[in-house]
């Protein structure tokens, strides 16, 4: 996968609204899309995410739905796609075959939230006989040791967890975060490094750009504005968000 | 009787370890987010160094003798026995340990080990309210600050426990997401954890979780099993033939099973069968192999690997996974897990109060349905040792309100 620098991600929840509302943050700026399929216990998820997936789960999305509408967002929109989820939903579909039918609908890059790289090798196989890349996170808790194979390992770009905690828009990002940047970047070479978790205005992006990462992850603040106005609160975020990017 | 030198000790606490990735087989390792990572590795270096300190294993057996009571008796159910008209019965009174539940004896060991760490914080989930109230116990004796998260379903059905916790000094927050019972605890104790993990020590309740929960909290519910296989030898002249306890998460469970893994002793973990149809919390007679709460076990959910809803009477059984190293003894073979419903449960507990006195915990009143079983298929020549995991007296309002006890 090949992303712009800088980047700016988006995370939607797949369901029904996703290839509209993923065109409208392509149109606002936004260069990659993750797409969330729903899992019923995300432990790395604060409240705005999880209940977009009970919601995406009461409205029947299964992963078989969330990949249909992958390929539906691969229709209409030109950036590239990366599925979210948990280790639970990929092993029971069956890591080969979640990986092919991913790549078949347009995944790029794949991010399953706990299925840490030491834990990664059956996956990461998977993934890789079917050219799609799988990305591994960093956050200011972990150790060196485990920065630099967490980046060497992943392909694509590296996650950079930008505040201690589960996911949920933020006031502060982590102040450590260009000290763990400088040690993911030494060991994560060419691969571009987005940070997120917490990403909410357009300083956060600033800031992310001034500690030295390529762009911004974007996840609960997106789906707070799709709550509160729809497509075009989302366009509009986006493109405030955006414009935090050097051009 | 053979009293050799093995036969008295049984298997050691700390024989049969997870492998270098946290398993045992394929169950077990650790399915987390990278930022509790560091703080795992931490927990397992820290528990290494407590092990092998002689300090560590003297300041919990002081606590074990004079804060729980230990050692509990072992206790011959006599009229239980009788009245069954089987193998004789053996209680293991871990409802006799202080706050009523063998909780207390993995709550102190973790808090030992917090403090020895620098945490000052503690987080833990709770079901039916026992592992919170021996975590608020354990966080008042040593000055920690304790926070629990409780299902409000849970809350309404164990209340006493809420009672308790708060008298204790704790925080209780209350969960509303899912069906708000001990899943959705385990849920947000760990997201909790996640956002405080710099400060704060996750005091899990039960024998599953990440790497090095499930081996810590079988380390520390081993002395059920040491204790009882000692008593056995002493009082019935004979190891049992079987082992009979409840599994909800399965921390009672592997503790009184340990000591007897080489032994020729039939192992009998008890589920939740609850309505006896399709709503039950069977996760190892009933549910299949994914993941759930950090590591791989078996797990009560659908073809997409969603977490299914489940039901128990037994707010501390009600729980969609189970821990690791049972998941083993099962695939192995070397345990058996079997389900008792909600109303043979009510029968038991009901059996247990009228013949011995002895107000049993609804967790608790599971193995006894099992146990009363196996008695009877063994005939008297044989012996059965239950584990009395806990008292019921956190159950005294939904028993009083089902019966129309005034
Ligand atoms: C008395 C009692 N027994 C058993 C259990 C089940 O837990 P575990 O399987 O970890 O022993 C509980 C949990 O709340 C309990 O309170």
């Amino acid at each position: 996968m090949n992303i712009p620098r800088p980047s700016l991600a988006v995370y939607l929840m797949a369901n029904e609204d996703a290839p509209a509302l993923a065109e409208a943050a392509v149109r606002g700026g936004a260069t990659v899309i993750e797409l969330g399929i729903p899992y019923s216990d995300p432990l790395a998820d604060g409240t705005t995410i999880q209940r977009a997936a009970q919601a995406a789960l009461d409205a029947g999305i299964t992963p078989e739905r969330a990949l249909e509408l992958l390929a539906e967002i691969n229709d209409r929109v030109d950036v590239p796609l990366v599925p979210m989820t948990y280790g639970a939903i990929v092993e029971s579909y069956g890591l080969e075959d979640f990986c092919r039918d991913a790549a078949k609908a347009g995944a790029e890059a794949l991010i399953v939230a706990d299925i840490p790289p030491e834990e990664s090798g059956p996956l990461r196989d998977a993934a890789a006989a079917e050219g799609v890349d799988l990305i591994h996170l960093v956050a200011p808790t972990s150790r060196p040791e485990r920065i630099e194979s967490a980046a060497a390992a992943s392909t694509g770009f590296v996650y950079l967890v930008a505040a201690v905690g589960v996911t949920g828009a933020r006031e502060n990002l982590d102040p450590r975060v260009a000290e763990l940047l400088e040690l993911t970047r030494g060991a994560a070479g060419d691969t571009p490094i987005l940070g997120g978790f917490g990403v909410s205005t357009r300083a956060h992006v600033e800031g992310l750009i001034a500690a030295g990462t390529d762009g911004a992850i974007v996840g609960s603040a997106a789906i707070d504005a799709i709550e509160r106005g729809g497509a075009e609160a989302l366009e509009e975020l986006v493109r405030d968000l955006a414009a935090g990017l050097p051009s | 009787m053979s009293s050799t030198d093995t036969a008295q000790h049984g298997t050691p606490a700390d024989a049969y370890p997870p492998d270098d990735m946290g398993r045992w087989g394929e169950f077990g390792g650790r399915f987390v987010p990278e930022t509790v990572m560091a703080a795992l590795d931490e927990l397992e270096a820290g528990m290494n160094e407590a092990f092998a300190d002689p300090a560590f294993h003297a300041e919990l057996a002081l606590l074990a003798r004079d804060f729980v009571g230990r050692p509990t008796p072992l206790y011959l159910a006599e009229r239980l026995t009788e009245d069954v008209g089987g193998a004789r019965i053996w209680l293991k009174r871990e409802d006799l340990a202080h706050t009523g539940a063998h909780k207390i004896n993995n709550a102190l060991g973790q808090a030992v080990i917090a403090k020895r760490l620098g945490k000052q914080r503690i987080v833990a989930e709770t079901g039916a309210g026992q592992h919170g109230v021996a975590t608020a116990t354990a966080c008042a004796r040593f000055g920690l600050k304790a926070v629990v998260y409780m299902g409000e379903e849970d809350m309404r059905r164990q209340r006493p426990n809420v009672v308790r916790m708060k008298m204790l000094g704790a925080e209780v927050i209350p969960v509303t997401n899912g069906a708000g019972t001990l899943k959705d605890a385990l849920n947000d104790a760990i997201r909790d954890w996640i956002a405080n993990v710099e400060d704060t020590h996750y005091l899990i309740g039960t024998a599953a979780g990440p790497h090095p929960y499930p081996y810590l909290v079988r380390r520390l519910q081993a002395v059920i099993g040491e204790e009882s296989r000692g008593q056995m030898l002493d009082r019935a002249g004979r190891l049992p033939d079987a082992v009979v306890a409840c599994v909800g998460g399965g921390s009672n469970a592997i503790g009184i099973f340990h000591s007897f893994r080489d032994d020729p002793v039939r192992l009998i973990g008890v589920e939740a069968g609850g309505t006896g149809g399709a709503l039950h919390a069977r996760s190892l007679s009933g549910g299949k192999v994914s993941i759930l709460h950090g590591s791989r076990s078996y797990v009560l959910c659908d073809d997409d690997g969603q977490v299914v809803e489940t039901h128990s009477i037994s707010a501390g059984l009600d729980y969609p996974g189970v821990g690791p190293e049972h998941a083993y003894l099962h695939a192995t073979g070397r345990a058996e897990f079997i389900g008792a419903t909600d109303d043979e449960s009510l029968v038991a507990f009901d059996r247990l109060c009228h013949l011995e006195g002895i107000i049993p915990a609804l967790e608790t009143s599971h193995a006894l349905v099992i146990a009363e079983r196996i008695a009877r298929d063994l005939g008297p020549s044989g012996d059965v040792l239950v584990g009395l995991s806990g008292r019921g007296d956190k159950d005294v309002d939904q028993i009083a309100a089902r019966r129309g006890i005034e």
